[in-house]
Protein backbone atom coordinates (compact mmCIF):
# COMPACT_ATOMS: atom_id res chain seq x y z
CA UNK A 1 0.00 0.00 0.00
CA UNK A 2 1.44 3.23 -0.43
CA UNK A 3 1.08 6.05 1.95
CA UNK A 4 -1.54 7.59 -0.01
CA UNK A 5 -4.22 4.81 0.75
CA UNK A 6 -2.88 4.13 3.89
CA UNK A 7 -4.34 7.55 5.06
CA UNK A 8 -7.71 7.04 3.02
CA UNK A 9 -7.58 3.65 5.86
CA UNK A 10 -6.66 5.63 8.43
CA UNK A 11 -9.41 8.20 8.21
CA UNK A 12 -12.08 5.51 7.44
CA UNK A 13 -11.48 3.86 11.00
CA UNK A 14 -14.06 5.10 13.15
CA UNK A 15 -12.32 4.43 16.44
CA UNK A 16 -9.72 7.23 15.04
CA UNK A 17 -12.29 9.75 15.14
CA UNK A 18 -13.78 8.77 18.22
CA UNK A 19 -11.43 7.27 20.42
CA UNK A 20 -9.86 9.23 23.23
CA UNK A 21 -7.23 11.41 21.54
CA UNK A 22 -8.90 10.91 18.34
CA UNK A 23 -9.70 13.24 15.63
CA UNK A 24 -12.52 14.67 17.44
CA UNK A 25 -10.98 15.66 21.03
CA UNK A 26 -7.80 17.04 18.75
CA UNK A 27 -10.34 18.72 16.32
CA UNK A 28 -11.69 20.19 19.92
CA UNK A 29 -8.54 20.98 21.48
CA UNK A 30 -7.38 22.61 18.13
CA UNK A 31 -10.54 25.47 17.89
CA UNK A 32 -10.46 26.44 21.37
CA UNK A 33 -7.05 26.72 21.48
CA UNK A 34 -7.10 29.11 17.94
CA UNK A 35 -10.28 30.80 19.36
CA UNK A 36 -8.72 31.89 22.74
CA UNK A 37 -5.79 32.76 20.64
CA UNK A 38 -7.22 34.85 18.42
CA UNK A 39 -9.59 36.39 21.02
CA UNK A 40 -6.65 37.43 23.12
CA UNK A 41 -4.94 39.14 19.50
CA UNK A 42 -8.23 40.91 19.41
CA UNK A 43 -8.03 42.14 22.91
CA UNK A 44 -5.06 43.50 22.78
CA UNK A 45 -4.66 44.45 19.32
CA UNK A 46 -7.56 46.51 18.20
CA UNK A 47 -7.57 49.18 21.02
CA UNK A 48 -4.16 49.76 20.32
CA UNK A 49 -4.26 49.95 16.67
CA UNK A 50 -7.37 52.14 16.66
CA UNK A 51 -5.77 53.93 18.99
CA UNK A 52 -2.63 54.75 16.84
CA UNK A 53 -4.28 54.76 13.59
CA UNK A 54 -6.52 57.60 15.63
CA UNK A 55 -3.94 59.42 16.84
CA UNK A 56 -1.51 59.37 14.04
CA UNK A 57 1.36 58.26 15.61
CA UNK A 58 3.79 54.82 15.77
CA UNK A 59 3.33 53.60 12.12
CA UNK A 60 6.87 53.00 12.72
CA UNK A 61 5.96 51.01 16.05
CA UNK A 62 3.43 48.61 14.16
CA UNK A 63 6.00 48.04 11.42
CA UNK A 64 8.45 46.87 13.87
CA UNK A 65 5.92 44.71 15.71
CA UNK A 66 5.32 42.38 12.50
CA UNK A 67 9.31 42.45 11.41
CA UNK A 68 9.76 41.46 14.84
CA UNK A 69 7.43 39.15 15.44
CA UNK A 70 8.28 37.35 11.75
CA UNK A 71 11.76 36.54 13.14
CA UNK A 72 10.63 35.02 15.89
CA UNK A 73 10.76 31.06 15.41
CA UNK A 74 7.06 29.86 16.82
CA UNK A 75 8.92 27.07 18.47
CA UNK A 76 11.26 29.42 20.37
CA UNK A 77 8.03 31.27 22.27
CA UNK A 78 6.06 27.74 22.44
CA UNK A 79 9.12 26.02 24.65
CA UNK A 80 10.02 29.09 26.56
CA UNK A 81 6.74 30.53 27.53
CA UNK A 82 5.73 27.19 29.20
CA UNK A 83 8.60 28.06 31.63
CA UNK A 84 7.74 31.55 32.23
CA UNK A 85 5.43 32.02 34.70
CA UNK A 86 2.55 30.95 32.73
CA UNK A 87 3.45 27.36 33.34
CA UNK A 88 3.04 24.47 31.13
CA UNK A 89 -0.39 24.15 29.51
CA UNK A 90 -3.10 25.77 27.39
CA UNK A 91 -2.38 29.65 28.57
CA UNK A 92 1.45 29.31 27.45
CA UNK A 93 0.11 28.08 23.92
CA UNK A 94 -2.49 30.49 23.47
CA UNK A 95 -0.11 33.46 25.03
CA UNK A 96 2.66 31.90 22.08
CA UNK A 97 -0.23 31.91 19.16
CA UNK A 98 -1.81 34.87 20.37
CA UNK A 99 1.46 36.84 19.77
CA UNK A 100 1.32 35.67 16.22
CA UNK A 101 -1.90 36.90 15.69
CA UNK A 102 -1.41 40.20 16.83
CA UNK A 103 0.70 42.03 13.63
CA UNK A 104 -1.83 41.09 11.44
CA UNK A 105 -4.80 42.84 13.28
CA UNK A 106 -2.80 45.91 14.38
CA UNK A 107 -1.35 46.33 10.63
CA UNK A 108 -4.72 46.45 10.10
CA UNK A 109 -6.39 48.16 12.89
CA UNK A 110 -4.07 51.16 12.17
CA UNK A 111 -3.78 51.02 8.36
CA UNK A 112 -7.96 50.96 8.37
CA UNK A 113 -8.18 54.16 10.59
CA UNK A 114 -5.82 55.75 8.63
CA UNK A 115 -6.90 55.49 5.47
CA UNK A 116 -10.19 56.67 6.36
CA UNK A 117 -11.20 59.66 4.07
CA UNK A 118 -9.58 63.03 5.12
CA UNK A 119 -12.77 65.06 4.27
CA UNK A 120 -15.02 62.61 6.46
CA UNK A 121 -12.79 62.92 9.20
CA UNK A 122 -13.00 67.22 8.22
CA UNK A 123 -16.34 66.86 8.04
CA UNK A 124 -17.20 65.11 11.55
CA UNK A 125 -14.96 67.71 13.41
CA UNK A 126 -17.51 70.66 11.61
CA UNK A 127 -19.91 68.56 12.95
CA UNK A 128 -18.39 69.46 16.07
CA UNK A 129 -17.35 65.66 17.44
CA UNK A 130 -15.08 64.79 19.77
CA UNK A 131 -11.98 62.49 19.13
CA UNK A 132 -13.79 60.25 20.56
CA UNK A 133 -17.00 59.96 18.48
CA UNK A 134 -14.99 60.88 15.99
CA UNK A 135 -12.95 57.56 16.03
CA UNK A 136 -16.30 55.57 17.19
CA UNK A 137 -18.83 56.78 14.61
CA UNK A 138 -17.07 57.81 11.72
CA UNK A 139 -13.55 56.25 11.70
CA UNK A 140 -14.35 52.82 13.35
CA UNK A 141 -16.79 52.09 10.61
CA UNK A 142 -14.89 52.98 7.93
CA UNK A 143 -12.31 50.75 9.06
CA UNK A 144 -14.30 47.46 9.38
CA UNK A 145 -13.40 46.03 6.10
CA UNK A 146 -10.05 45.90 7.45
CA UNK A 147 -10.25 44.94 10.29
CA UNK A 148 -12.23 42.25 9.00
CA UNK A 149 -9.14 40.96 6.68
CA UNK A 150 -6.92 41.29 9.42
CA UNK A 151 -9.10 39.14 11.43
CA UNK A 152 -9.13 36.67 8.36
CA UNK A 153 -5.50 36.68 8.05
CA UNK A 154 -4.76 36.81 11.82
CA UNK A 155 -7.07 33.45 12.77
CA UNK A 156 -5.75 31.17 9.75
CA UNK A 157 -2.39 31.87 10.78
CA UNK A 158 -3.58 31.01 14.09
CA UNK A 159 -5.08 28.03 13.20
CA UNK A 160 -2.16 26.89 10.77
CA UNK A 161 0.24 27.89 13.45
CA UNK A 162 -1.98 25.99 16.17
CA UNK A 163 -0.21 22.24 14.83
CA UNK A 164 2.82 23.35 16.12
CA UNK A 165 1.51 23.27 19.13
CA UNK A 166 2.54 19.49 19.18
CA UNK A 167 5.73 19.59 19.88
CA UNK A 168 5.06 21.03 23.40
CA UNK A 169 2.53 18.37 23.38
CA UNK A 170 0.19 21.15 23.50
CA UNK A 171 -2.54 19.28 21.78
CA UNK A 172 -4.28 19.98 18.55
CA UNK A 173 -3.95 17.84 15.36
CA UNK A 174 -0.75 18.51 14.95
CA UNK A 175 -0.28 15.71 17.34
CA UNK A 176 -1.64 13.32 14.84
CA UNK A 177 1.17 14.19 12.26
CA UNK A 178 3.65 13.91 15.32
CA UNK A 179 2.27 10.66 16.79
CA UNK A 180 2.67 9.61 12.82
CA UNK A 181 6.43 10.64 12.46
CA UNK A 182 6.97 9.20 16.11
CA UNK A 183 6.29 5.36 14.33
CA UNK A 184 8.46 4.44 11.60
CA UNK A 185 7.35 6.19 8.08
CA UNK A 186 7.01 2.80 6.35
CA UNK A 187 4.45 2.27 9.43
CA UNK A 188 3.36 6.01 10.49
CA UNK A 189 3.00 7.37 6.92
CA UNK A 190 -1.13 6.86 6.52
CA UNK A 191 -1.29 8.67 9.44
CA UNK A 192 1.16 11.40 8.82
CA UNK A 193 -0.64 12.07 5.42
CA UNK A 194 -4.18 11.62 7.25
CA UNK A 195 -3.28 14.53 9.50
CA UNK A 196 -1.88 16.88 7.08
CA UNK A 197 -4.97 16.61 5.37
CA UNK A 198 -6.91 17.24 8.39
CA UNK A 199 -4.75 20.30 9.20
CA UNK A 200 -4.73 21.34 5.85
CA UNK A 201 -7.92 21.17 5.41
CA UNK A 202 -9.16 22.77 8.79
CA UNK A 203 -7.19 25.99 7.36
CA UNK A 204 -8.34 25.99 4.29
CA UNK A 205 -12.06 26.08 5.64
CA UNK A 206 -11.52 28.50 8.16
CA UNK A 207 -9.74 31.10 5.40
CA UNK A 208 -13.23 30.33 3.03
CA UNK A 209 -15.86 30.57 6.25
CA UNK A 210 -14.03 33.87 7.79
CA UNK A 211 -14.01 35.20 3.57
CA UNK A 212 -17.72 34.81 3.59
CA UNK A 213 -18.03 36.67 7.23
CA UNK A 214 -15.52 39.43 5.58
CA UNK A 215 -18.08 39.84 2.98
CA UNK A 216 -21.26 39.91 4.84
CA UNK A 217 -19.89 42.38 7.75
CA UNK A 218 -18.43 44.48 4.99
CA UNK A 219 -21.27 47.13 3.98
CA UNK A 220 -22.05 47.41 0.34
CA UNK A 221 -20.36 50.68 -0.89
CA UNK A 222 -17.38 49.76 0.98
CA UNK A 223 -17.00 46.10 -0.98
CA UNK A 224 -14.81 48.18 -3.28
CA UNK A 225 -12.69 48.96 -1.15
CA UNK A 226 -12.01 45.35 0.18
CA UNK A 227 -9.78 43.91 -2.95
CA UNK A 228 -7.53 46.81 -1.98
CA UNK A 229 -7.81 46.43 1.54
CA UNK A 230 -6.98 42.69 1.12
CA UNK A 231 -3.92 43.56 -0.95
CA UNK A 232 -2.78 45.91 1.58
CA UNK A 233 -2.82 43.48 4.46
CA UNK A 234 -1.05 40.67 2.07
CA UNK A 235 1.70 43.40 1.26
CA UNK A 236 1.95 44.59 5.48
CA UNK A 237 1.57 41.00 6.45
CA UNK A 238 3.33 38.99 3.82
CA UNK A 239 5.72 36.00 4.87
CA UNK A 240 3.70 36.01 8.07
CA UNK B 1 17.02 39.07 33.50
CA UNK B 2 14.05 37.49 33.68
CA UNK B 3 15.10 34.87 36.26
CA UNK B 4 12.00 36.48 38.29
CA UNK B 5 9.89 35.20 35.42
CA UNK B 6 11.13 31.89 35.63
CA UNK B 7 8.96 29.20 36.46
CA UNK B 8 10.82 27.79 39.38
CA UNK B 9 13.69 30.04 39.94
CA UNK B 10 16.00 27.11 39.64
CA UNK B 11 19.70 28.83 40.20
CA UNK B 12 21.42 26.36 38.45
CA UNK B 13 19.21 26.56 35.03
CA UNK B 14 19.77 30.24 33.28
CA UNK B 15 18.31 31.70 30.33
CA UNK B 16 21.50 32.91 29.39
CA UNK B 17 24.38 30.95 30.21
CA UNK B 18 28.19 31.54 28.68
CA UNK B 19 29.52 28.65 30.66
CA UNK B 20 26.42 26.70 27.98
CA UNK B 21 28.06 28.22 24.89
CA UNK B 22 31.76 27.59 25.87
CA UNK B 23 31.26 24.52 26.50
CA UNK B 24 29.21 23.65 23.49
CA UNK B 25 30.44 25.43 20.76
CA UNK B 26 30.92 22.71 18.48
CA UNK B 27 27.09 21.69 18.51
CA UNK B 28 26.40 25.66 18.57
CA UNK B 29 28.30 26.19 15.74
CA UNK B 30 27.18 22.94 13.53
CA UNK B 31 23.28 23.68 14.49
CA UNK B 32 24.03 27.53 12.83
CA UNK B 33 25.74 26.57 9.68
CA UNK B 34 23.21 24.20 8.75
CA UNK B 35 20.42 26.50 9.51
CA UNK B 36 22.34 28.92 7.55
CA UNK B 37 23.12 26.58 4.99
CA UNK B 38 19.42 25.37 4.89
CA UNK B 39 18.11 28.99 4.64
CA UNK B 40 20.41 30.00 2.01
CA UNK B 41 19.96 27.45 -0.37
CA UNK B 42 16.18 27.68 0.05
CA UNK B 43 15.73 31.12 -0.77
CA UNK B 44 18.43 30.71 -3.80
CA UNK B 45 16.53 28.04 -4.65
CA UNK B 46 12.94 29.32 -4.39
CA UNK B 47 13.87 32.82 -6.44
CA UNK B 48 15.47 30.99 -9.86
CA UNK B 49 11.86 29.14 -9.87
CA UNK B 50 9.85 32.06 -8.57
CA UNK B 51 11.61 35.08 -11.42
CA UNK B 52 10.90 33.21 -14.15
CA UNK B 53 6.90 32.44 -12.82
CA UNK B 54 6.66 36.70 -11.98
CA UNK B 55 8.27 37.63 -15.72
CA UNK B 56 5.29 34.79 -16.66
CA UNK B 57 2.77 36.46 -14.98
CA UNK B 58 3.57 39.84 -16.10
CA UNK B 59 3.93 39.02 -19.69
CA UNK B 60 1.05 36.90 -20.02
CA UNK B 61 -1.63 38.50 -17.73
CA UNK B 62 -4.20 35.37 -18.09
CA UNK B 63 -1.53 33.36 -15.77
CA UNK B 64 -1.42 36.01 -13.32
CA UNK B 65 -4.36 35.29 -11.61
CA UNK B 66 -4.21 31.63 -11.73
CA UNK B 67 -0.43 31.45 -10.32
CA UNK B 68 -1.72 33.97 -7.89
CA UNK B 69 -4.59 32.28 -6.75
CA UNK B 70 -2.30 28.93 -6.14
CA UNK B 71 0.16 31.15 -4.38
CA UNK B 72 -2.04 32.55 -1.93
CA UNK B 73 -4.05 28.99 -1.41
CA UNK B 74 -0.52 26.89 -0.78
CA UNK B 75 0.61 29.59 1.82
CA UNK B 76 -2.61 28.92 4.02
CA UNK B 77 -1.70 25.41 4.53
CA UNK B 78 0.05 24.98 7.02
CA UNK B 79 4.07 24.39 7.27
CA UNK B 80 3.50 21.25 9.48
CA UNK B 81 0.47 19.73 7.02
CA UNK B 82 3.16 20.49 4.16
CA UNK B 83 5.80 18.43 5.78
CA UNK B 84 3.55 15.72 6.66
CA UNK B 85 2.65 15.19 2.75
CA UNK B 86 6.69 15.39 1.24
CA UNK B 87 8.08 13.41 4.48
CA UNK B 88 6.72 10.08 3.57
CA UNK B 89 8.11 10.45 -0.41
CA UNK B 90 11.07 12.42 0.44
CA UNK B 91 12.20 10.54 3.37
CA UNK B 92 13.67 12.22 7.06
CA UNK B 93 16.08 14.22 6.18
CA UNK B 94 17.51 17.59 4.99
CA UNK B 95 15.28 17.59 1.09
CA UNK B 96 12.24 17.55 2.76
CA UNK B 97 13.19 20.73 4.90
CA UNK B 98 14.67 22.58 1.75
CA UNK B 99 11.56 21.56 -0.44
CA UNK B 100 9.08 22.89 2.20
CA UNK B 101 10.76 26.49 3.10
CA UNK B 102 11.78 27.02 -0.16
CA UNK B 103 8.27 26.13 -1.37
CA UNK B 104 6.95 28.87 0.98
CA UNK B 105 9.84 31.71 -0.36
CA UNK B 106 8.39 31.29 -3.23
CA UNK B 107 5.28 32.12 -2.83
CA UNK B 108 6.27 35.44 -0.61
CA UNK B 109 8.83 36.08 -3.99
CA UNK B 110 6.77 35.61 -6.62
CA UNK B 111 4.02 38.10 -4.80
CA UNK B 112 6.55 40.59 -4.45
CA UNK B 113 8.32 40.80 -7.69
CA UNK B 114 5.28 40.85 -9.57
CA UNK B 115 3.99 43.34 -7.78
CA UNK B 116 7.33 44.98 -8.61
CA UNK B 117 7.06 44.73 -12.25
CA UNK B 118 3.78 45.89 -12.24
CA UNK B 119 5.18 48.90 -11.05
CA UNK B 120 7.12 49.51 -13.70
CA UNK B 121 5.29 53.25 -15.29
CA UNK B 122 3.68 52.80 -18.59
CA UNK B 123 5.36 55.64 -20.46
CA UNK B 124 8.58 54.10 -19.23
CA UNK B 125 7.67 50.77 -21.28
CA UNK B 126 6.07 52.52 -24.37
CA UNK B 127 9.52 54.72 -24.32
CA UNK B 128 11.68 51.69 -24.06
CA UNK B 129 9.37 50.65 -26.76
CA UNK B 130 9.92 53.71 -28.90
CA UNK B 131 13.80 53.24 -28.22
CA UNK B 132 13.75 50.06 -30.04
CA UNK B 133 13.92 47.36 -27.84
CA UNK B 134 12.79 44.19 -27.86
CA UNK B 135 10.76 42.12 -25.26
CA UNK B 136 13.83 40.31 -23.52
CA UNK B 137 15.80 43.42 -23.92
CA UNK B 138 13.40 45.63 -22.70
CA UNK B 139 12.82 42.86 -19.42
CA UNK B 140 17.01 43.14 -18.72
CA UNK B 141 17.76 46.77 -19.47
CA UNK B 142 14.44 47.98 -18.15
CA UNK B 143 11.94 46.68 -15.86
CA UNK B 144 13.96 43.84 -14.19
CA UNK B 145 15.68 47.22 -13.00
CA UNK B 146 12.75 48.70 -12.17
CA UNK B 147 11.50 46.12 -10.11
CA UNK B 148 14.56 45.79 -8.18
CA UNK B 149 12.85 47.33 -5.03
CA UNK B 150 9.80 44.56 -5.24
CA UNK B 151 11.99 42.54 -5.37
CA UNK B 152 14.63 42.40 -2.93
CA UNK B 153 11.62 43.56 -0.68
CA UNK B 154 10.19 39.76 -1.91
CA UNK B 155 13.80 38.36 -0.91
CA UNK B 156 13.61 40.06 2.39
CA UNK B 157 10.84 38.79 3.49
CA UNK B 158 11.21 35.46 2.33
CA UNK B 159 14.66 35.17 3.97
CA UNK B 160 13.19 36.30 7.19
CA UNK B 161 10.54 33.94 7.31
CA UNK B 162 12.40 31.06 5.99
CA UNK B 163 14.89 31.54 8.60
CA UNK B 164 12.08 30.73 10.96
CA UNK B 165 10.47 28.47 9.20
CA UNK B 166 13.45 26.25 9.15
CA UNK B 167 12.96 25.35 13.05
CA UNK B 168 10.17 22.95 12.00
CA UNK B 169 12.29 20.85 10.64
CA UNK B 170 12.68 19.22 13.81
CA UNK B 171 9.87 17.18 12.71
CA UNK B 172 12.11 15.21 10.66
CA UNK B 173 15.33 16.29 12.65
CA UNK B 174 16.74 18.60 10.34
CA UNK B 175 15.65 22.14 12.04
CA UNK B 176 19.20 23.88 12.40
CA UNK B 177 19.04 25.87 15.49
CA UNK B 178 15.33 24.59 15.79
CA UNK B 179 17.06 21.34 16.90
CA UNK B 180 18.72 22.90 19.41
CA UNK B 181 15.70 24.93 20.92
CA UNK B 182 13.90 21.44 20.67
CA UNK B 183 16.19 20.04 22.43
CA UNK B 184 16.75 22.43 24.97
CA UNK B 185 12.88 21.25 25.60
CA UNK B 186 13.66 17.63 25.71
CA UNK B 187 16.52 18.31 28.02
CA UNK B 188 14.84 18.86 31.31
CA UNK B 189 14.03 22.29 29.98
CA UNK B 190 18.03 23.29 29.62
CA UNK B 191 16.20 27.00 29.33
CA UNK B 192 20.02 28.16 28.31
CA UNK B 193 20.11 26.27 25.31
CA UNK B 194 16.64 26.92 24.03
CA UNK B 195 17.79 30.56 24.45
CA UNK B 196 20.57 30.30 22.89
CA UNK B 197 19.08 28.45 19.98
CA UNK B 198 16.03 31.66 20.07
CA UNK B 199 18.94 34.14 19.81
CA UNK B 200 20.83 33.11 17.28
CA UNK B 201 17.57 32.54 15.05
CA UNK B 202 16.70 35.87 15.57
CA UNK B 203 20.27 37.47 15.36
CA UNK B 204 20.74 35.13 12.09
CA UNK B 205 17.72 36.24 10.36
CA UNK B 206 18.54 40.28 11.16
CA UNK B 207 22.00 39.85 10.01
CA UNK B 208 20.24 38.50 6.77
CA UNK B 209 18.15 40.84 6.21
CA UNK B 210 20.81 43.71 6.64
CA UNK B 211 22.95 42.14 4.18
CA UNK B 212 20.25 42.21 1.71
CA UNK B 213 19.25 45.58 2.22
CA UNK B 214 22.75 46.39 1.76
CA UNK B 215 23.08 44.55 -1.49
CA UNK B 216 19.24 46.73 -2.52
CA UNK B 217 21.00 49.72 -1.99
CA UNK B 218 24.60 48.98 -4.01
CA UNK B 219 22.06 47.44 -6.37
CA UNK B 220 20.09 50.57 -6.95
CA UNK B 221 21.75 53.52 -6.52
CA UNK B 222 19.54 55.80 -8.16
CA UNK B 223 16.85 55.68 -5.39
CA UNK B 224 19.32 56.59 -3.16
CA UNK B 225 20.22 59.74 -4.76
CA UNK B 226 16.64 60.61 -5.28
CA UNK B 227 16.21 60.56 -1.40
CA UNK B 228 19.28 62.51 -1.18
Amino acid sequence: MNPVEQAVVWLNDPLNWTNPGGILDRLGEHLSISALAVLLGCLVAWPVGLWLGHTGRGGGAVLLVSNVTLAVPTLALLTILPLTFLGFGRPAVVVALAVFAVPPLLANAYTGVRQADPEARDAARGMGLSGGQLLRRVELPLAVPYLAAGFRTAAVQVVATAALASFVNGGGLGQIIRAGFGLDIAAGGGQIIAGGVLVAGLALLVEGVLALVERAVTPRPLRRARGAANRRVTDATAGA
Amino acid sequence: MSLHLSYRAAPGNPWFSWQYVRDNSDTILAALREHAWLTGRAVLIAALVALPLAVAAYWFRSLSGPILALAGALYTIPSLALFAFLAPYLGIGAVTVLSVVALYALLVIVRNALAGLNQVPPEVREAAEGMGYGRWGRLFRIELPLALPGILTGLRLATVSTVALVTVGVVVGRGGLGQLIFAGFQNNFYKAEIMTGTVLCVLLALVLDLVLAGVGRLLTPWLRRRAA
